[in-house]
């Protein structure tokens, strides 16, 4: 029953990365490479006519987690306080400059909020990223110093970073060069994802120039992706073990590098919606090769002291996870149907729809 | 840890009363746009449509800043709660997550379809998207008061030994006897603020003598809805409420009505006074005896325990804040009652749109709905404490035990600035919204 949750949060969270990712990844290309009003038009309603119904995806994530694994989600939230509440402060950002954008025809506003929805978007792909590299190096669970823990041994509390900077501290931060690493591919990626969805979209005169925008872009993904792993391997020996112990485990790697080889091809590919689909590829891949590697751990601790978060020691019970199944499959499929209506009538190009006024 | 406990609370105490402005309204005024759009199919007349627009409009507006605002409540739980959320977890998870699911997915998929497809899906299929997007908005707030009532009156639980709450019995949360009256009197106070909203807007086009049709409309509308919406709020739902409060956290009720001191023979009911805590007394006080007994049981000489009668650890620890949030909103909704009654006498006569200082006061009255909803659920929370989950789990429990004060005060500032903006650019777009008005434009 924990699996279950464990894989139905992971496909919601999955979901949320893949729909709001492109919105993400429209503001940061909105953000360095749309010039004309025209472009800049189109691309921010390329975001704007989708994002709500995107974000849902975290809210039904933060819900689900909550209800399956209060502990986990008590020790999580509050431990990475304060990067949590910069997130929703700058979702905050990135929703009103996408929403106001249009309501006044000067030029001035329409370039604050450009501003706002570009940068916030920019800082929230990095730091989901930072949140990821949070996940797989861990965190001084207990607050130990010297061998002895502060609090309660399943909760924690990072300062956004450590004098060191360093991801081999005994106490690391938020912020290392380590997660920083895994910020700038998050930020790659959707920008990628967010450069194939606009190409997807819209009519933009940028359209042509962005994909070989794409094209650089992900050599630098592969490089970085590679130079993670290293990196990834030195910090946490074991980081693949679970893919030797149960090779089926390899399937999710296996996406991501058909994303980050296939997009090589991007001048070739027939229609744009397989670009979009090999940008998905990627972060699906990404994201469930991480949980993939820590499974059955959640969060893990970088001290012998206390044990790592897993499904296991911070699942609720039983019955409290199996009456919840009952409303569980039927809301998934809701969401599901519900999410393909509003692809299907808003599908196409959506240069010529009406928005914000 | 005192202050920790503090920033705590009002951070929460801030982004909730901020977060509470916007869904009032949209629950609300979702049912006067399917109203209108419903009129508009079976009467075919324009005007109808329009306004049934350019109330979604206003909508889409007030959704946006529910949704920016409604993250960080969510969130909340975790980063600041953590230990109530440990701990209650199991139980309460179900319903938050049931809104995010089922409600919040059906209101916001649906509602850019409203605002964007009418050509593309016909009138039909139109109305059905404004009326999935109403009950969406209503179903969310079923979930969000089933786990408030669990809150308030917890039911279908275990506690183990470990202090953690577990579920026993899934469908006790929806049977739980605070939920029902908890949620008909929260929506149709929500209706009380849509149809003050809808009819101020009408009183400032008539006074303002610029989109005169709509503004009979929305006059028309708005005082019917308003007049049956705030009667139906005191009575039946709000005595309801009132009963079970006596019921189940008498010591809550003892300190909203302002008795300090048991009556044997009947409690007298408040109309005004400032409770002195020190003499333990109400100052200045005007009350009506026998009353109370009588509106809460029906009896006129029956005993109700005073604050006399509790230990001070199980009354709630902001008196005056409680008895001053009751009082209030008793005293505003009583208010809507008249004016509604006395506007929708006018209109009956048809006399109300030549009738100025009562549309003066139609306009200048929209924000009292809004403190009287927000002073109402003060009275719910502050009448909860000093718990968490009555009676059982303490609020100085339930933070986050590694997240210090300073941390906290510094996101609350963040909040508060954030929050400033917010507002003021939610008053430029309604601003201007109203002032284009629904003014049919041809293509």
């Amino acid at each position: 029953m924990e699996l279950f949750w464990y894989i139905a949060i992971a496909v919601v969270l999955a979901m949320f990365f893949i729909l709001d990712g492109y919105d993400f990844g429209t503001g940061i290309i909105h953000l360095f490479f749309a010039k004309e009003e025209k472009d800049k038009e189109v691309i921010t309603k390329a975001a704007g006519l989708f994002w709500d119904s995107n974000e849902v995806w975290l809210v039904a994530a933060g819900g689900m987690l909550f209800m399956a694994f209060p502990t986990f989600y008590a020790s999580v939230f509050s431990g990475f306080y304060l990067p949590l509440i910069l997130v929703l402060w700058l979702i905050i950002f990135r929703a009103i400059g996408l929403e106001l954008r249009g309501q006044f025809k000067f030029q001035m506003w329409k370039d604050i909020w450009d501003a706002s929805f570009g940068v916030s978007s920019l800082l929230l792909a990095l730091f989901f990223g930072i949140a990821l590299g949070n996940v797989v190096r861990g965190v001084n669970f207990g607050g130990v110093e010297k061998g002895v823990s502060e609090y309660e041994a399943h909760y924690f509390f990072l300062p956004l970073w450590d004098s060191s900077f360093s991801p081999l501290s005994k106490t690391p931060g938020v912020i290392d060069w380590f997660t920083i690493i895994i910020g700038i591919i998050s930020v790659v990626t959707l920008a990628i994802h967010g450069a194939n969805w606009i190409i997807l979209k819209t009519n933009a005169a940028i359209n042509n120039k962005l994909k070989g925008v794409i094209l650089k872009l992900n050599i630098v993904l592969a490089a970085l992706t590679i130079f993670s792993l290293i990196v990834w391997k030195i910090i946490n020996p074991n980081s693949f073990d679970n893919f030797i112990e149960k090779p089926y485990l390899l399937v999710f790697p296996i996406i991501y590098f058909t994303g980050l080889i296939g997009l090589f091809f991007i001048k070739k590919l027939k229609k744009d919606v397989y670009a979009f689909a090999l940008s998905t590829l990627l972060i699906l891949g990404g994201i469930t090769s991480s949980l993939a590697s820590l499974f059955p751990v959640l969060l893990p601790s970088v001290n012998t002291v206390n044990e790592p978060l897993t499904i296991y020691n911070t699942a609720g019970t039983e019955y409290g996870l199996s009456v919840a199944l009952n409303w569980g499959i039927i809301g998934f499929i809701l969401l599901f149907v519900y999410m393909i209506i509003q692809k299907r009538l808003m599908g196409g190009k959506i240069d010529n729809m009406d928005y914000g006024h | 840890m005192e202050d920790m406990l503090f920033y705590d609370r009002l951070q929460f105490a801030f982004t909730i009363t901020f977060h509470y402005i916007f869904p009032q309204l949209t629950m609300g005024l979702s049912l006067l746009i399917v109203f209108f759009k419903g009129k508009y199919l079976r009467n075919n007349i324009e005007k109808y449509n329009d306004a049934a627009k350019f109330f979604m409009k206003i909508f889409a507006i007030n959704f946006t800043m529910g949704v920016v605002t409604g993250i960080p409540m969510e969130f909340q739980f975790g980063t600041n709660w953590a230990k109530f959320s440990e701990l209650t977890g199991n139980v309460i998870g179900q319903t938050l997550a049931m809104e995010g699911m089922f409600s919040f997915f059906l209101e916001s998929s649906f509602l850019a379809l409203f605002i964007f497809g009418e050509k593309l899906m016909g009138q039909k299929l139109h109305f059905l998207t404004g009326f999935l997007v109403f009950l969406g908005s209503w179903a969310s707030g079923w979930f969000i008061l089933a786990t408030n009532a669990w809150m308030q009156h917890p039911v279908g639980y275990e506690i183990l030994d470990n202090g953690k709450f577990v579920l026993e019995n899934f469908s006790a949360l929806f049977s739980n006897p605070w939920l029902i009256p908890a949620f008909l009197h929260n929506q149709l106070a929500s209706v009380v603020t849509s149809s003050f909203v809808v009819a101020s807007i009408g009183a400032f086009y008539v006074l303002r003598n610029k989109q005169i049709e709509y503004g009979k409309l929305f006059l028309k509308t708005g005082v019917i809805f308003g007049l049956i919406s705030s009667l139906l709020v005191a009575f039946p739902t709000g005595d309801w409420n009132a009963k079970n409060v006596a019921k189940y956290q008498p010591a809550s009720f003892a300190a909203m009505e302002g008795i300090f001191e048991t009556e044997e023979a009947g409690a007298e009911i408040v109309l005004i006074g400032q409770p002195n805590m020190v003499e333990k007394k109400l100052d200045n006080k005007i009350a009506v005896p026998n009353i109370l007994s009588f509106l809460t049981y029906q009896e006129w000489d029956r005993q109700i325990p005073g604050m006399d009668h509790f230990k001070k650890e199980e009354l709630p620890d902001n008196i005056p804040a409680l008895y001053y949030s009751y009082h209030i909103m008793v005293g505003l909704g009583t208010i809507f009652i008249g004016v509604m009654f006395l506007s929708a006498f006018f209109l009956w006569r048809k006399k109300l749109y030549t009738l100025k200082p009562l549309l003066w006061t139609i306009m200048f009255l929209v924000p009292f709905p809004y403190i009287a909803n927000l002073t109402g659920w003060y009275t719910a929370e502050l009448g909860r404490q000093p718990y968490l989950v009555y009676g059982l789990l303490r609020t100085t429990e339930g933070i986050s035990p590694t997240v210090s004060s300073g941390n906290t005060l510094f996101t609350l500032l963040g909040f508060v600035a954030l929050y400033m903006l917010l507002g003021l650019l939610f008053l430029v777009l309604v601003g201007k919204t109203i002032n284009e008005g629904p003014k049919h434009q041809t293509h």
